[in-house]
């Protein structure tokens, strides 16, 4: 049984979405980006939060008229979105509003991000565009395998594909058995997937006697949510024969779609009409030059509800400046190569050390000092939270101590929504730095 | 009423060493021993001839230590001795927590020590069924 669809010559040989604007000479881009972000930043002056910073700052909104212009405004940082909820980078009544999507609420408070009917538009348009450039057609059959709900992973990728008219399956992630039975039976073309699990898909493909490459009819991976090595793509390709295509994307800045591979699969396009971007130094805060890597800030130039002008990512990338094979004049970023705080992403999910600490301090039976060791065991990520138990609460019995490892472990789930194994360690076990503390030990080779 | 030392331990080489060590250095001497283990981690149960002093040199290197009431119960060593002790207990609806035995002299006597939960309610039925119980005093001075 197969359920594929004949395929749209016409269509397939089409290379862009929207030729156009992915095709638009530079200067042309250039100018549209002007009108663009004079447009955004009248818009912000209707957000309470950047109309107390414009003010505060004494910077006339009418002077912002080009990108270099930006470097006047300060940056915007997580932190200023935690602490204008609800509505501070609101721009429009929230009658206008017609969807919120929000990042996990790592030290209490989320970042909520709105979104008009118009927003929601582009927004799908920006992942169509995507989806289209590397390959993906309405003949398609699209398995997308991250999340659905305030997560922007699973809505943002859905809306995309839908738009261009592939069969679109919105089975969220996990549930191992059931997605390699939709793989099999609806022999799904394009997946959208974590790369880590990826590979542990992978350990469980096979343990079901299957071969990914002979029962399944997959040719394209979209790798989202996690940052990952080249090798990592280049062995999930070989594991399920297809082109395994990266993606970047948070939240702040809709979700999915934000940057994307082109077919070279040589550093990702970022729609330089839907976004300014620009790489700093995270420490003096300069531009960088291309090639060098930075801190990524972004400034949305194409959505109402929640304009968010100069956001600090806090990821690390570089710039490429050199035009693509694939004709786009969209400037390119490479893959992400690190972080500028200390966030790690652990299964597709975002975890600040803070959080795990924020648990281990209100648990009174465990010291001060912990450690968080992440590796990866076969296919499988593990996280590791060990910890120092106090002399005073050691009353000599083990089923005490069995009880207490289970309850950390249920409290670090309901904040972090992973569960880690929790290890019980004698006091003054853990090395101790002068300092800032390493915290976290990431002994994954991504 | 006897004293049991307990220790954490993390379930990796060089725990009981580290133990052994501590007490050996202060002249302590170790009567019996035992280890459980669960996750990653276990607890040692030390039976010393001085368990103030051991309890004491542990939490003084840094290890998680527990001075506890045990009941040591003098038994003899042929068949059905540990048998006694038990029945006695059962009948009086008592549970056992924890329990590990030594020999004294082959044949002759053995020591069992068990962990209840209401340990003086424990003792006085042992000893209205004439058993005898050691103080840490006699433990020191097998």
């Amino acid at each position: 049984m197969c359920y594929k669809r004949g395929k749209d010559r016409e269509e397939v040989q089409e290379l862009y979405w929207e030729k156009d604007v992915e095709t638009l000479p530079r200067e042309e881009l250039y100018e549209l980006q002007k009108q663009r972000l004079q447009r955004t930043v009248q818009n912000a002056m209707r957000t309470p939060f950047y109309r107390r910073l414009f003010a505060r700052e004494g910077i006339n909104p009418e002077k912002i008229r080009t990108p270099e212009d930006l470097r006047h405004i300060p940056f915007t940082t997580k932190e200023d979105l935690r602490q204008g909820f609800p509505f501070d980078f609101l721009a429009v009544p929230l009658e206008e509003v017609v969807r919120l999507h929000s990042s996990s609420g790592t030290t209490g408070t989320p970042t909520v991000v709105y979104h008009t009917k118009d927003d929601l538009d582009r927004w799908t348009n920006q992942v169509a565009r995507c989806l289209y450039m590397v390959g993906v057609r309405k003949n398609d059959i699209f398995q997308n395998m991250m999340s659905y709900g305030l997560f922007t992973g699973g809505l943002g990728m859905h809306y995309g594909a839908e738009r261009i008219g592939a069969l679109t399956i919105p089975i969220g992630a996990g549930n191992s058995k059931r997605q390699i039975w939709f793989l099999k039976h609806f022999k799904s073309t394009v997946i959208h997937i974590i790369p880590s699990y990826a590979l542990l898909l992978s350990t469980i493909i096979r343990g079901e006697g299957l071969d990914p490459r002979r029962d399944f009819n997959l040719r394209i991976i979209l790798l989202g949510a996690e940052p990952h090595s080249e090798e990592t793509r280049r062995r999930i390709e070989d594991i399920y024969g297809a082109k395994a295509y990266n993606s970047y994307g948070l939240s702040e800045m809709n979700g999915p779609g934000g940057a994307f591979e082109c077919l070279y699969q040589d550093g990702m396009h970022i729609w330089e009409d839907y976004y300014i971007v620009e790489i700093v130094n995270p420490d003096t805060l300069e531009p960088c030059p291309p090639g060098e890597p930075g801190e990524i800030v972004l400034t949305t130039i194409f959505r109402d509800a929640t304009p968010i002008l100069r956001y600090r990512t806090r990821d690390v990338a570089a710039l490429i400046d050199e035009p693509c094979s694939c004709g786009r004049t969209h400037r390119r970023i490479t893959r992400i190569q690190g972080r500028t705080d200390d966030m790690f992403i652990f299964r597709g999910v975002n975890i600040f050390p803070m959080q795990i600490e924020k648990v281990l301090m209100t648990i009174p039976e465990v010291g001060t000092n912990y450690r968080i060791v992440l590796e990866r065991k076969e296919y499988e990520d593990t996280m590791r939270v060990e910890v120092e138990i106090k002399p005073e609460f050691f009353f000599g019995d083990l089923q005490k101590l069995e009880r207490l490892q289970e309850r950390i472990a249920d409290e670090l789930r309901a904040e972090i929504l992973v569960t880690p194994e929790v290890v019980l360690v004698e006091p003054g076990s853990l090395p101790t730095q002068e300092g800032k503390a390493q915290r976290v030990f990431d002994l994954r080779r991504l | 009423m006897a004293h049991q030392v307990s220790v954490f331990a993390e379930n990796k080489p060089g725990r009981i060493e580290k133990i052994a060590r501590i007490l050996a250095q202060e002249g302590v001497n170790i009567r019996a021993i035992t280890i459980s283990s669960a996750n990653g981690f276990g607890v040692v149960k030390i039976l010393a001839d001085q368990p103030q002093k051991a309890f004491e040199l542990l939490r003084e290197h840094g290890l998680p230590a527990y001075l506890q009431e045990v009941i040591a119960v003098v038994l003899e060593d042929v068949p059905g001795g540990l048998h006694r002790v038990a029945r006695i207990l059962a009948e009086n609806g008592i549970n056992i927590e924890d329990a590990y035995g030594f020999v004294i002299e082959k044949g002759k006597t053995a020591v069992l020590v068990i962990q209840v939960e209401n340990e003086p309610h424990a003792q006085s039925i042992l000893e209205r069924n004439g058993f005898v119980l050691l103080s840490d005093e006699e433990i020191y001075r097998l």
